[in-house]
């Protein structure tokens, strides 16, 4: 039997990055971490090899658009699982006044992640196999004025992503878009208002299960999906009145 | 919903030590890499930090009321490991409970261990902690190779055991700075088993006697005391023995399934009537002539781990844990029949021999034996517990602070004769003292007056 997809993961220095990895390594699976902090990204592919992992480190910033082609070139001529797990998020308040500011989060969570996902869908298309699973938010479900520079990039990306899963199913590969609730990462420590938070481990066995189920949309913690249905139906006439 | 924080980064909580006595509200970062560190110890103002770590130190060591805290947890990787010389180099969050998992399919153990595996590497560095063989094997920091240190000032350091600093690291209370990594010296097993030897003892001097043989001959040896037995049945307990057990041909090991504890049992539950009756009880566990059994290592080491968040048992009120060693064995009498005079009763009391000294200037370590108590708060513990700290003081003996609720700073600079030094060190290293603990205020170790 040839060998498991290797797993990409883009993004690879956030918690559920890091707790997925754990998995993959439990599993004995190789992996290859991906993201700008190579000091850090090379103490968590020693802690995956020391786990039971294959594991490498290859720089990748989301940003630099330009770097995206090579990044994917040098990539082993392998089929690939891709776990795209970096995201930036800035309170509503400090990107108010800051457009600088909002121009970054759309470049991460939108550009960034469509720019890195076309490059690779020729790979996952050849390879006929593998799975995508993205982590994305519930806040890209509706646009709310607590967050809507965010909620609008990850809009965004969830409606590229329903566009990708229909291409790329007819090749066997998955798609799946995580709209996840409050995790409690570093870039949610500290905020204000958070509640029912779940922990990156958490998140990173339900994209682990969900990738192996090949799910479509899985909102994590699964609570969120009534919560979201509930703010979708509010009348935008009623909407824009309430503060969300 | 919570209030806005101050700053970006930080987070207002209350912590408490795992005896659920002391609390505290901190404001807390949570780096997850370690170049976040450096900007984390410059917001610390004159309310100064301390790192709070696997929350599993009893008292307030870890706590740093009205200041700040860095928790470590998520700074847990395991860096490297040789197998040929047994060498594994970790970062500071990691607990005892990823080194058995990762490591002991592998055939290697912690050479020392605290009784729950919920510990961090670093927490046993900045306690120096010891297990069931410190006759043998010393304390934690004996097996440390180095260490990196980030200074208060945010200057790195790595420190091996001939450094000053590492010895005022080593069971420092984290007083020193935040330990960042270490190089630890894992111990090779044969199997993931240790064979069990229990027998019943009858009173004090069986105990010590029982004691005495095993540790020239076991690895580990740790014996149940029944604190209330008075009399003649005084010292009355049960004596484990465990060597590591060979490897059978065939034998298959399951985790064991953990179980919570889940709920705050109501403060009567646990009186002095019921826990004699759970005490007589326990020491008839074990069958007349004794027994053998072949356990687990975890089963062995981290019995009270199988139940999470078993100090709920407690109730709410929480518990005061007291754990001294005691040059003397007549001091063992002494403070035994303190505890059976007193209406306080004690359910977890533990008897066992140390034979080393620690590493550490503030190390808890030293020959003799060791008692560890405890008792769920109420009214009269605090006088108990002030005359126990006496009738320690005029044995000879050292209060373990990692346990300590209560301790006097007068009592503690008696004890801890290197206190000094200590001080000296801390002056050098952090002259604005950036480093707090209530543990620190308590005993004055800064001594800012």
């Amino acid at each position: 039997m040839a060998d498991p997809p290797i797993w990409l993961v883009l993004g690879a220095s956030s918690s559920v990055a890091r707790s997925f990895i754990r998995l993959v390594a439990a599993e004995g699976g190789e992996v290859i971490l991906a993201g700008r902090d190579l000091a850090d990204l090379e103490a968590s592919a020693a802690d995956a090899r020391l786990r039971g992992a294959a594991a490498e480190v290859r720089p990748f910033d989301a940003v630099d658009l330009a770097s995206h082609a090579l990044f994917v070139a040098a990539l082993p001529d392998r089929p690939l699982n891709v776990l795209l797990a970096f995201g930036l998020m800035h309170p509503q308040a400090a990107l108010d006044g800051n457009p600088e500011l909002a121009d970054q989060v759309i470049r991460v969570n939108y550009q960034g992640a469509v720019s890195i996902l076309a490059r690779l869908e020729p790979l996952l298309t050849a390879a006929g196999q593998g799975a995508v699973v993205v982590l994305s938010s519930v806040a890209g479900d509706r646009g709310r004025p607590s967050n809507f520079v965010y909620g609008s990039a990850k809009a965004g990306l969830n409606a590229y992503l329903q566009g990708l899963r229909a291409r790329l199913a007819r090749h066997g590969v998955s798609v799946t878009t995580v709209k996840a609730g409050f995790m409690d990462t570093a870039m949610s420590y500290g905020l204000p208002g958070m509640f029912l938070v779940a922990s990156p481990d958490s998140a990173a066995k339900a994209c682990f299960q969900a990738a192996r189920k090949k799910r479509n949309i899985l909102y994590f913690p699964f609570f969120w999906w009534l919560i979201m249905a509930i703010i979708k139906a509010i009348p935008e006439g009623v909407f824009k009145r309430l503060k969300l | 919903m919570r209030e806005a924080a101050a700053e970006p980064g930080w987070r207002r909580d209350v912590f408490s030590g795992w005896g659920r006595l002391a609390r505290a509200e901190m404001l807390a970062a949570r780096p997850e890499r370690a170049s976040e560190l450096a900007g984390i110890l410059a917001a610390a103002g004159s309310e100064g930090i301390i790192v709070h770590a696997g929350g599993r130190s009893y008292g307030d060591s870890a706590l740093n009321a009205g200041g700040r805290a860095i928790l470590t947890r998520r700074l847990d990787r395991l860096l490297a490991f040789d197998p040929a010389s047994g060498l594994l180099v970790a970062e500071a969050g990691v607990r005892f409970e990823d080194l058995r998992r990762v490591l002991l399919p592998r055939g290697f153990l912690a050479p020392v261990t605290p009784g729950t595996a919920f510990a961090t590497l670093g927490g046993a560095i900045a306690h120096d902690v010891h297990g069931k063989n410190q006759d043998r094997a010393g304390n934690f920091g004996a097996h440390v190779e180095w260490l990196d240190l980030m200074l208060p000032s945010g200057e790195l350091r790595r420190l091996t055991p001939a450094d000053r600093l590492f010895r005022a690291t080593v069971g420092g209370l984290g007083l020193t700075g935040v330990i960042l990594a270490l190089a630890l010296r894992m111990m090779p097993v044969p199997s993931r088993f240790v064979t069990v030897r229990e027998r019943r003892v009858a009173d004090l001097d069986a105990f010590l006697g029982a004691l005495e043989v095993e540790r020239s001959r076991a690895v580990y040896s740790v014996g149940w005391i029944d604190a209330q037995a008075g009399g003649r049945a005084l010292g009355r307990g049960i004596v484990e023995a465990a060597d590591p057990a060979p490897a059978e041909a065939g034998e298959s090991y399951a985790e064991t399934r953990g179980r919570r504890f889940p709920v705050d049992l109501p403060g009567f539950v646990l009186n002095p009537l019921s826990i004699a009756a759970f005490n007589a009880l326990y020491w008839r566990r074990v069958p007349k002539d004794g027994r053998e059994r072949r356990l687990a290592y975890d089963r062995f080491l981290y019995p009270l781990d199988a139940i999470a968040d078993w100090n709920r048992l407690y109730g709410r009120r929480g518990f005061h844990q007291f754990q001294a060693l005691l040059p003397e064995p007549r001091a063992v009498r002494a403070l035994l029949e303190a505890c059976a005079a007193s209406r306080a009763a004690s359910f977890l009391a533990v008897l066992k021999t140390m034979g080393r000294e620690g590493a550490g200037l503030l190390s808890f370590g030293g020959r003799g034996h060791t008692l560890a108590l405890d008792f769920p708060a109420g009214r009269g513990i605090d006088e108990l517990l002030g005359r126990l700290e006496r009738l320690v003081l005029d044995h000879g003996g050292r209060v373990y602070l990692a346990k300590d609720s209560r301790l006097s700073a007068a009592g503690f600079a008696a004890m801890y004769p290197r206190l000094p030094e200590f001080r000296e060190m801390l002056a050098e290293v952090d002259p604005e003292g950036r480093m707090r603990s209530d543990l620190a205020r308590r005993l004055d170790i800064r001594r800012t007056a």
